[in-house]
């Protein structure tokens, strides 16, 4: 496990960055760090990424360490495989949720699976970063929560960062794990600016309570946790006090602090952009319900993308989970009892 | 006529760059590839040139006042896309990336249907059956292995149609053209792999995707493969056609590289100062598409400046009508969202879609519906 430690521990001060930035400086911590790390990925090297999240990578470490590969999801991953093979450590960059496609069989297949296949004997220490989720007015294939598809494939680790702190810890453990790790970055959120505090980073796989609340307690991660906190703020002109999950893990999914904060309340509503039917909310309220049931008052309720391809720009406020229709899922939890 | 490959060092042979009217407008003979063209055509041509032009700069500046959400400018492919969209017949199919603009205006696509998408109000503005225009594809390549199935249904009805798979050299790197290639080699299918090669993929120069000219990857796939020079709108009219006849007559599939270069950042979101020199862009615009033909039609005296102005006026009339058009595109309606996930009612969307309505009609018509609150 990783013993970085965030930017600003060298000189113990704080520093203020956006979330595209703070990703940047772990990447290029974790490259001067190990020399085994490298970058990969489509457009990557000289733009610095369309998001801009390897900017200057390719100038400080070449183009050999950060490189710009020919347009072929399947190749990027299915190279990296090999790489890992080697003894390399590739941090891959799908430049869009949905462009994560091609990729599947070698994901599936090949990177999820070696470790099993050949008796732990070939671990596989490859971080997928993927900017995903809506919001920022993208059209077609620019705007997907894929996230239940990669929960569901055993052998991956499924990460989602929500705050600035997060995506520098998040991504430097990522990289150091030994398992493949799929870094899902909110890519409504890479402008986001916030300080960062210095520290030790955290192991993978714990969920934090953002916001202490007492009514019910709303689960959620990536885009969904600044919706939230905005409804909970909303929720106490009606009384509520809600408290704030953030789940940061799908897998390794965080049963004990996630049961603590339920059973703590009383209340659940999971929310994420993802479409609901077989979405990670289900899986969600399944593990609350067997753990809480005893100590629920409603029904976990789940606040999601409708279950329809994700829609034109135009369209997209009425599919994202927003703060009324959070509060409206509140207002369902059987208070009248 | 040959040009310099950017293709690396491992082909010491320079390719062969087919051309049938010079960058200065000389009307030239090719051994292989000839073309009839009356001066009737030829302005008819020029026309198409000039409105697709003048379409394509009207949207990169409705993008600027906030109409459009994203843009993808064809500016510098003009000829690649009229001269491959005029070879086609109304039977023939065009299999779109989506920056196919030119191609769309040559099947009588209106132009105004292509903005819908990128201002966000659908996934694509037209029924692809009725000019056999397909919607624009954005996920790289994968449209490539559409057309060589579509291909392949024609040749179950025995008609003469054809299909045009239109894809960038970016694409030319993925999985799918690749066995979009060997689809159409193993089943002859009568399908013509048009490649623009604008020598860029966003921010990655050709040299990133091959070290052979792409024309010459249909060699090992069993099929010829030409290249020719993008911004001659008759030598790609002309390669184009004779692809889709070697196709109509069962001869198979043709690739088509077409020599060109992408004048305008990638699309709008684009900054292409960040990746490449204006030194480029300067030597591109020797070989503008437009230029060539104008000095071809003044020098042959089949138009003169009467006919130049008209079309000008027509052209911003063409701006006017799309300005006016895309203003007055009507928001989509929300519950559209539920719409056409699948062919019959479907319980689950059913459902979703009345809890919508029952939730919106909660705010009494409010306009703050999921508007962040
Ligand atoms: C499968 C997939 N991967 C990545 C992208 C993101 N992307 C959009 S356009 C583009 C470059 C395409 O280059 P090229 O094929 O040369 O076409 P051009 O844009 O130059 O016309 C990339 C990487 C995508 N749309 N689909
Ligand atoms: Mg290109």
């Amino acid at each position: 496990m990783s013993t970085a430690t965030a930017p600003a521990a060298a000189s113990g001060a704080t520093t203020t960055l956006t979330m595209a930035q703070a990703l940047n400086t772990a990447l290029r911590d974790a490259m001067r760090e190990d020399p085994t790390v490298l970058v990969m990925g489509e457009d990557v090297g000289t733009l610095g990424g369309v998001f801009r999240i390897t900017d200057g990578l390719a100038a400080e470490f070449g183009a050999d360490r950060c490189l710009d590969t020919p347009l072929a999801e399947a190749g990027i991953l299915g190279s990296a495989v090999g790489m890992a093979m080697y003894g390399l450590r590739p941090v891959v960059e799908l430049q869009f949720d949905a462009f994560a496609y091609p990729a599947f069989e070698q994901l599936l297949s090949h990177v999820a699976k070696m470790r099993n296949r050949t008796a732990g004997r070939l671990p596989l220490p490859i971080t997928i970063r993927i900017p995903y989720g809506g919001g920022i007015g993208g059209v077609e294939h620019h705007s997907d929560s894929s996230e239940a598809y990669y929960a569901h494939t055993p052998g991956l680790h499924v990460l989602t960062p929500a705050t600035v702190a997060d995506g520098y810890g998040m991504l430097r453990a990522a990289i150091a794990s030994d398992d493949p790790v799929v870094f899902l970055e909110p890519k409504r959120l890479y402008w986001s600016k916030d300080e960062i505090a210095p520290g030790p980073v955290e192991p993978i796989g714990r969920a934090v309570v953002r916001r202490q609340g007492t009514s019910a307690t709303l689960l959620t991660y990536g885009p969904s946790l600044p919706v939230c906190l905005e409804a909970a703020e909303a929720a106490k002109a009606e009384g509520w006090d809600l408290a704030v999950v953030d789940l940061r893990s799908l897998t390794p999914f965080d049963d004990e602090t996630v049961t603590a904060a339920v059973r703590a309340t009383g209340r659940a509503v999971v929310v994420h952009e993802a479409t609901g039917f077989g979405g990670p909310g289900a899986e969600i309220a399944a593990r609350v319900t067997e753990r809480c049931f005893h100590h629920l008052a409603a029904p976990v309720l789940r606040v999601t993308g409708f279950d329809i391809p994700y829609p034109p720009p135009m369209l997209e406020r009425h599919h994202l989970p927003g703060v009324d229709r959070i509060l409206d899922a509140v207002a369902r939890l059987q208070w009248e009892q | 006529m040959t040009v310099e490959s950017t293709a690396g060092t491992a082909t010491a042979a320079v390719p062969e760059l087919v051309q049938l009217l010079t960058p200065e407008g000389e009307r030239v003979e090719h051994p292989r590839f000839s073309l009839e063209t009356t001066p009737e055509e030829l302005r008819s041509i020029y026309r198409d040139l000039v409105l697709v032009r003048r379409f394509d700069g009207e949207a990169t500046a409705l993008q600027r006042q906030g109409e459009l959400g994203l843009w993808a400018s064809l500016l510098g492919q003009e000829a690649a896309q009229v001269g491959s969209g005029r070879a086609q017949r109304p039977g023939d199919w065009a299999f779109p990336t989506y920056r196919e603009h030119g191609v769309a205006w040559c099947k009588g696509v209106d132009p105004l249907n292509l903005l819908g998408m990128f201002r966000g109000v659908n996934h694509g503005g037209w029924d692809p059956y009725e000019k056999n225009f397909q919607l624009y594809t954005i996920v790289i390549g994968s449209q490539t292995l559409h057309a060589t199935g579509y291909a392949m249904g024609i040749t179950k009805d025995g008609t003469d149609d054809a299909v045009v798979a239109y894809f960038g050299d970016g694409a030319s790197s993925q999985g799918d053209v690749n066995e979009a290639f060997t689809f159409a080699s193993v089943y002859n299918a009568p399908v013509v792999f048009f490649c623009q090669n604008n020598q860029w993929a966003i921010s990655e120069p050709t040299e990133r995707q091959t070290r052979v000219p792409l024309y010459q990857r249909a060699a090992g796939f069993g099929f010829p493969g030409v290249r020719v020079d993008g911004n001659d709108v008759l030598a790609c009219l002309a390669v184009t056609r004779w692809a889709l006849e070697r196709a109509r007559n069962g001869e198979g599939p043709t690739l088509i590289e077409a020599f060109t270069y992408r004048m305008g950042a990638h699309t709008t979101s684009d900054d292409p100062t960040r990746y490449r020199i204006a030194d480029e862009l300067e030597e591109w615009k020797l070989k503008d598409p437009i230029e060539r033909v104008k000095a071809y039609l003044v020098h042959e005296e089949w138009a003169d400046q009467e006919f130049f102005d008209a079309v000008d006026a027509e052209s911003e009339q063409l701006a006017r009508r799309v300005r006016e058009g895309v203003r007055n595109m009507p928001d989509p309606d929300p519950t559209s969202i539920f719409e056409n996930v699948y062919a019959e009612g479907h319980a689950l969307v059913d459902e979703e879609r009345a809890e919508y309505v029952a939730y919106a009609a909660s705010f009494d018509g409010s306009e703050e519906v999921g508007e962040g609150r």
